[in-house]
């Protein structure tokens, strides 16, 4: 993928982002600001876990039924006149809106958020073919003037201060350098709404996709989502096969425990629920609607009953928020479309370990994440089983889902380890091999490799604590007997 | 393989074998239940918090009380439904007025720089509205189409206090939202809920209204 930097760049981009002091306060004042309002939007910890294990059921259910749910969206949404659209990747995605653009002659796309899009990289896919592609959510907005990506999959354009978008704005559209935020909003406001009157068609993600009605629903505060799912006169829909949810009714708790863990709002200003196009005798909404369903290796993690939970996800951003890694790297550091705790356990599926093996590792395991998730995702495990991946050899986790597994065993490393689990397995070798230790603890190095970049080498003890164990015994049995002899 | 057998074959033929389906214990959002004066109080306070304007009014005085939020806004045109209630009732009240009564009587293709540049406010009704989130419910259909109540810089929205339910649940539920199959009523072309006028904190974490949608919406709870 273009956009995607290389791996092998992840440390340096790590340590420049940690050098600078505006990345460091932007995204320092934004997450603690967040964590905050998640706090206050559960007053009760007893509603907020009831709420979580009802959220977790209902996308577990979805998960359970996925083919069949698959299915049923499809008929519903066909019978209503939405057209249904399957690809099997990014590319065959952007190809099926190309060819619907090119159809409709489309000169311009009006873009609502999604994370899909971004992932699959339409926008400069379209670009490539002639059309163009604007994105209309603010944040966005910012980010595409500024030729950047997200950094955050809530709040894309986080990593920039107002400063920096006052700055952006006057350069790419001619404001005034301005710190007033209600003044940039209205500028921008303006700016896109002559581009609504004019696109050709607008394309928009999804937040859950309702199978028993057929009914695409998308959660929102601005507005420009319902814009772009209204104006133009044709609305591609596009998102992953996971978004599926089986009845209307579960879409209410999900809503519910999304806003409130992505931005603490008790709702969001628009939820926009969607099952046909313009109906006859209506005036106004799109004539046409289209949904398509991307896989891109989600079909792959299904297979397995661990990483399967790495589904339910619902891209609410709380375990960015709560991370201390994302906190002082940002998102963009990751390298990746999606950031943080998340993207660290989907990006390996999504584009194989080769590209994503430094991502689990880029955590300090704290917990934190799995314990704010709202769907119960044990993101912890997750990093470690993918860890596991990472460094595996053929008979280790055989079978396995993961593309690019293995990337990062080292001949010498898993020797070592493997001659750690044998010592621990062997009592004889055991001591033998720590009494070695101590006899030549003065050969070990005191530098250690990135172990001792800002630690000392740790020293071994004179002698081990079986040795030290015994020579007690020996001198409290010693004690005991001279204490026996009268005196 | 077309893409979508190959996807659901895959699905089908799990690794790891058939998943099971958990039990979902939806109490926690149905032990959510309020008197109806709790409920009025509820929405207000919620909508409220989100910038959204509330006025408590009567059926027989509301419509004094729209002519003066009119006037307070500096209102010149109001677009205004032909067929619901609300509309006929504004339509009657405001015959005299000069402020301007505009229909939403064509399709958008025909009037939409008119729509985006020209209109001052939008008055609709509303399906039901929600206490827990401060929610109001909205079913566009040809009389008061999904627009009217994004693109003009002011929302009025009419609310009757029975109208208010305790939660998105109980709305979905009790107004049988679901499929037809299952005793419910099927779902129209567009389902609205609208909490607040338009809003972002793109810029730095600070919140501006009508970034894209109405910069205000107006409430009149009908008592």
């Amino acid at each position: 993928m273009s956009h995607n930097q290389s791996v092998k760049e992840f440390h340096p981009r790590v340590h420049n982002a940690i050098a600078n002091p505006q990345i460091r306060a932007n995204f320092r004042k934004a997450m603690d600001g967040l964590m905050d309002k998640r706090q206050q939007a559960f007053p009760s910890d007893d509603e907020l876990e009831r709420t979580r294990e009802l959220a977790a059921a209902i996308r577990l259910r979805a998960l359970a039924k996925l083919p069949e749910l698959l299915e049923k969206l499809e008929a519903n949404l066909t019978a209503q006149g939405i057209k249904v659209h399957w690809a099997e990747d990014g590319d065959e995605a952007c190809k099926i809106i190309l060819d619907i653009c090119q159809q409709k002659k489309a000169k311009s796309v009006i873009k609502g958020k999604s994370m899909v899009s971004e992932e699959m990289e339409l926008n400069h896919y379209l670009e490539k073919h002639g059309i163009e592609a604007l994105e209309s959510d603010l944040g966005e907005y910012i980010v595409q003037l500024a030729e950047e990506t997200p950094s955050h999959i809530i709040m894309p354009a986080i990593h920039k201060n107002t400063d920096q978008i006052s700055d952006l704005m006057h350069e790419k559209t001619g404001t005034k350098k301005s710190r007033d935020v209600e003044y940039l909003t209205a500028e921008a406001r303006q700016q896109l709404r002559e581009r609504f009157e004019k696109a050709d068609i607008g394309v928009s993600g999804v937040n859950f996709a309702v199978a028993e009605t057929g009914t695409l629903c998308l959660v929102e505060n601005e507005g420009n989502g319902r814009l772009t799912t209204t104006v133009p006169p044709v609305h591609i829909a596009v998102t992953g096969i996971e978004k599926v949810v089986e009845n209307l009714e579960d879409v209410a708790p999900l809503l519910s425990i999304l806003t409130r863990s992505a931005t603490g709002q008790h709702i969001t200003t628009y939820f926009n629920m969607i099952s046909s196009p313009r109906k006859e005798g209506e005036l106004d909404g799109p004539e046409e609607v289209h949904l398509v369903l991307v896989d891109s290796g989600r079909s792959n993690i299904y297979q397995d009953d661990e990483l399967l939970d790495t589904l339910r996800c619902i891209r609410c951003g709380a375990c960015m928020n709560h991370c201390p890694v994302y906190t002082r790297i940002g998102g963009h550091a990751y390298g990746h479309t999606y950031p943080g705790p998340i993207g660290s356990i989907l990006m390996p599926h999504l584009v194989g370990m080769d590209d994503a093996k430094d991502l689990p590792s880029a955590s300090s395991l704290c917990g934190a994440c799995g314990e704010v998730c709202p769907v119960k995702i044990p993101i912890p495990k997750l990093l470690v089983r993918l860890r596991e991946e990472s460094v595996a050899g053929n008979s280790d986790h055989a079978n396995s889902v993961v593309k690019g597994r293995g990337v990062k065993r080292n001949r010498v490393e898993s020797l070592v380890w493997k001659g750690w689990a044998k010592m621990h397995k062997h009592g004889g070798l055991y001591r033998t091999g720590t009494g070695l230790a101590t006899v030549f603890r003065g050969l070990v190095p005191s530098n250690l490799g990135a172990w001792t970049n800002c630690r000392t080498a740790p020293k071994l003890a004179a002698s081990t604590l079986h040795q030290q164990v015994k020579a007690r015994q020996q001198e409290k049995a010693a004690q005991d007997k001279n204490q026996g002899e009268p005196s | 393989m077309s893409a979508r057998d190959a996807i659901l074959n895959r699905l089908r033929h799990r690794r790891d074998g058939a998943l099971t389906a958990p039990v979902s214990d939806f109490s926690v959002v149905t032990e959510k239940q309020w008197s109806p004066a709790e409920k009025r109080d509820l929405f207000q306070q919620k909508i409220e918090s989100v910038h959204g304007e509330v006025h408590r009014v009567r059926h027989d005085n509301w419509l004094e009380k729209l002519k003066h939020l009119l006037a307070e806004k500096q209102v010149k045109n109001l677009l205004t439904p032909q067929k619901a209630q609300v509309g006929l009732d504004v339509r009657a009240e405001l015959s005299e007025s000069d402020i301007a009564l505009l229909a939403y009587d064509q399709p958008i293709e025909g009037w939409k720089a008119e729509l985006f540049s020209h209109v001052d406010a939008a008055i609709t009704d509303v399906r039901s509205a929600i206490a827990e989130t401060g929610t109001l419910v909205l079913w566009p259909d040809a009389d008061q189409p999904r627009l009217m109540s994004l693109v003009p810089p002011i929302h009025f929205a009419i609310l009757d206090a029975d109208q208010l339910k305790n939660t998105f649940h109980e709305v979905i539920t009790s107004e049988r939202w679901g499929a037809t199959e299952k005793g419910g009523e099927g779902m129209p072309t567009n389902a609205l809920l609208i909490s607040g006028p338009s809003k972002t904190a793109d810029i730095e974490q600070t919140l501006a209204y009508g970034v894209h949608g109405p910069k205000e919406l107006i409430v009149l709870i009908r008592e």
